[in-house]
């Protein structure tokens, strides 16, 4: 089968399977939100049939339907883009998502660009200037990096950039008094809230990135094919760009799609600590208020994006590498 | 770590000439010499290595002071002086926090249970992920593709969105258990990566040797692919646990763990909470558990980095000075977070 055909069909798959597992959390685990809510309710003396009405209203799950039916209900309102109704902020969960999300994704992806792009410069200048001064430092600055966590960066900088000296602000994502819109004082309001939870999350990942990018640098520029360009008398701008830049990033796109993954989640911290208004400081929210058709569906929102971002990655990496798409390998 | 997997390399060229005459005292001598004293001495020469197993048996001694209670307990208002500055005091060496707790007896109190848990985190996830690696790798077509299916699954979960789920279902207050469910999907990644650097080795002369001799799948697995992988995944196995380090830190600074006793992260999450952020005596509060946390990562990367050097064959032979023309290869790390 096509490659291509074979990646798309595996999306609704893949999220199938994540409904399944939220479901599967909320109903089957023992002590599942569910089960402690209903039993919360009928504590305080609400009637049985009251409560039934009341999770079925917050889940589209009628806790006295027999399981499959229960489990069909809710992947029916799942593929409708109905997630059941929030709690503690009385609306419904696909409202709050879907104003939370861009924020979130805003986040990751300018970060992770910024992150990729600087440090693949870093590496690749040590990897230039291999044993020089430069090289060991950044060597050493990079090691330090990969040892402290985004987080403490982002405490850090909150604590220094905003409290202390009042540069940044301290929470949210645009200022109140200014209408969202596509105005320049809106968007820059916008970068000015965003600066230093996105500062935070790239400099967290430099590190690894630029010690990644020296190490395939190297073993690149001893390939035989850069000397034969060497020979040839290409000159040094093509040869660093064509022949060793390229070969060197190609290894690193399949880290950075693990990356995606691992930076999806980390905004979870980082959200709550800036008090930035995407789909991580929903999460918290809903955790700590109890809120569990918020909490199940921000999980599974935020599963969901990183499943299309992988897969818009695996589609680009398919057009870089053609190897990818070649097919599997004998069974021994 | 490295010694035991050094240790039954099996082939050696120099043991085939005089195979009968070597006695037990000699065999063991030769076993100690290749499989303990070579390993230290060529990590003890890398003085990032060096640094890192210092860092590293500062965190152990902390943790045994704690298990033999040679510091005192943190406990509320031991001290009289609130948010006492760090190094003013010999009787608080760290300062207090804003409840006149001693913050040297937090850090070591906590010290114990961060290492299980960093353990259990890194144990679970690299042995996972090599068994699924290895095995899907190795064995191809269909065992691989339900075997790649499943990770893809598990991979397409951001962690600690699932790791806050299962917290609530489960409130892990062990420390074994809490690391494995901070890294219960952490393999997923790191098998795929294993399972491509295998897919290279099955395709060598020696692997297909041992296959046509009739051998079986896991000795093949054991002899003949597991060392090969054997330094990337050692690497890895330092960088889970550092991924655990970083994940529950962070879950508990943002209070979605339950917790008994204080830890790293519960008193940074204390020290933001309770006003630490709008005060410049309360720095220090926010710094120690920091530093707790930085220095314990950094040691960890530091050995990752060295290690390397333990396991590469050719930087060895160079230590006995058997061969002079070494070319260092430079470890290649797949950096999470």
């Amino acid at each position: 089968m096509n490659y291509y055909l074979r990646r798309t069909l595996r999306i609704p798959v893949t999220v199938l399977a994540v409904a399944t597992l939220t479901f599967g959390l909320i109903r089957l685990l023992p002590g599942g939100p569910f089960t402690q809510l209903r039993i919360q309710l009928l504590q305080r003396g609400v009637p049985a049939e009251q409560v039934d009405a009341r999770i079925q209203v917050l889940q589209n799950i009628r806790p006295d339907a027999p399981l499959w039916q229960q489990y069909i209900d809710y992947i029916a309102g799942v593929v409708q883009l109905d997630l059941g109704q929030s709690i503690s902020l009385g609306e419904p969960v696909m409202g709050v998502l879907a104003r939370a999300l861009p924020w979130t994704v805003f986040l990751v992806v300018t970060s992770t660009i910024l992150m990729f792009v600087i440090g693949v410069l870093i590496g690749a200048l040590q990897a230039y200037w291999e044993g020089s001064r430069f090289d060991k430092i950044a060597s050493g600055g990079s090691i330090f990096l990969m040892s402290v966590p985004y987080y403490i960066f982002a405490v850090l900088g909150l604590f220094f950039l905003a409290f202390q000296w009042g540069w940044f602000p301290t929470g949210n994502a645009a200022a109140r008094s200014i209408d969202s819109g596509f105005t320049v004082a809106y968007i820059r309001t916008v970068l000015y809230h965003a600066a230093l939870p996105i500062a935070a999350f790239t400099i967290g990942g430099i590190g690894s990135t630029a010690l990644n990018m020296r190490g395939n640098s190297i073993q690149v520029l001893g390939e035989e094919f850069v000397e034969v360009a060497r020979l040839r008398g290409l000159s040094d701008n093509r040869i660093a760009t064509s022949y060793v830049a390229k070969n060197a990033i190609l290894p690193m796109y399949t880290g950075l799609l693990l990356q995606v993954g691992f930076r999806l989640g980390g905004t979870v911290v980082l959200e709550q600590i800036f008090s930035y208004p995407g789909l991580g400081y929903y999460l918290i929210q809903a955790v700590n208020a109890n809120d569990y058709p918020l909490m199940m569906g921000c999980f599974l929102v935020i599963t969901v994006t990183l499943v299309i971002a992988v897969f818009v990655a695996d589609l680009t990496y398919g057009l870089i590498d053609p190897r990818i798409s070649a097919g599997d390998s004998n069974a021994y | 770590m490295p010694t035991d997997s050094t240790a039954d390399d099996g082939f050696d060229w120099r043991s085939t000439a005089s195979e009968e005459e070597v006695g037990l005292r000699d065999r063991l001598s030769e076993l100690y010499q290749r499989s303990v004293r070579e390993p230290a001495l060529v990590a003890w020469s890398d003085i990032r290595t060096r640094a890192g197993i210092v860092i590293l048996t500062g965190y152990i001694v902390m943790a045994l002071v704690d298990v033999f209670g040679l510091w005192r307990d943190a406990s509320p208002n031991q001290s009289s002086q609130r948010l006492l500055a760090p190094f003013v005091s010999l009787k608080y060496p760290l300062g207090t926090t804003q409840s006149g707790v001693d913050l040297l007896a937090l850090i070591i109190d906590s010290t114990p249970f961060i290492l299980l848990m960093v353990l259990a985190g890194g144990v679970w996830a690299t042995s996972l992920a090599v068994l699924v690696g290895t095995v899907s790798g190795y064995k191809g077509g269909r065992v691989d593709t339900v075997i790649t299916s499943i990770s893809d699954f598990f991979m397409a979960i951001p962690g600690l969105p699932l790791v806050i789920v299962l917290a609530i279902t489960l409130s892990p207050e062990n420390p074994l258990l809490l690391g494995v469910v901070l890294t219960i999907n952490y393999w997923a990644g790191l098998g795929r990566s294993i399972r491509s650097q295998v897919l290279s080795i099955r395709e060598e002369s020696y692997v297909e040797a041992s296959r046509t001799m009739g051998t079986g799948t896991l000795r093949i697995i054991r002899k003949d692919v597991l060392p090969n992988i054997m330094p990337y995944v050692m690497v890895n196995f330092v960088l889970a646990a550092r991924y655990t380090i970083f994940a529950s830190v962070g879950l508990y600074f943002i209070g979605v763990l339950p917790y008994s006793g204080q830890n790293w992260g519960v008193t940074l999450n204390n020290a933001y909470s309770q006003g630490g952020l709008f005060t410049m005596q309360a720095l220090h509060w926010l710094l120690v558990p920091i530093v707790a946390i930085v220095g314990l990562a950094f040691g960890l990367i530091l050995l990752s980095q060295g290690m390397d050097r333990i396991f590469n064959p050719r930087v060895r032979t160079r230590f006995s000075g058997e061969s002079e023309s070494v070319e260092e290869t430079d470890e290649t790390t797949t950096g999470l977070m």
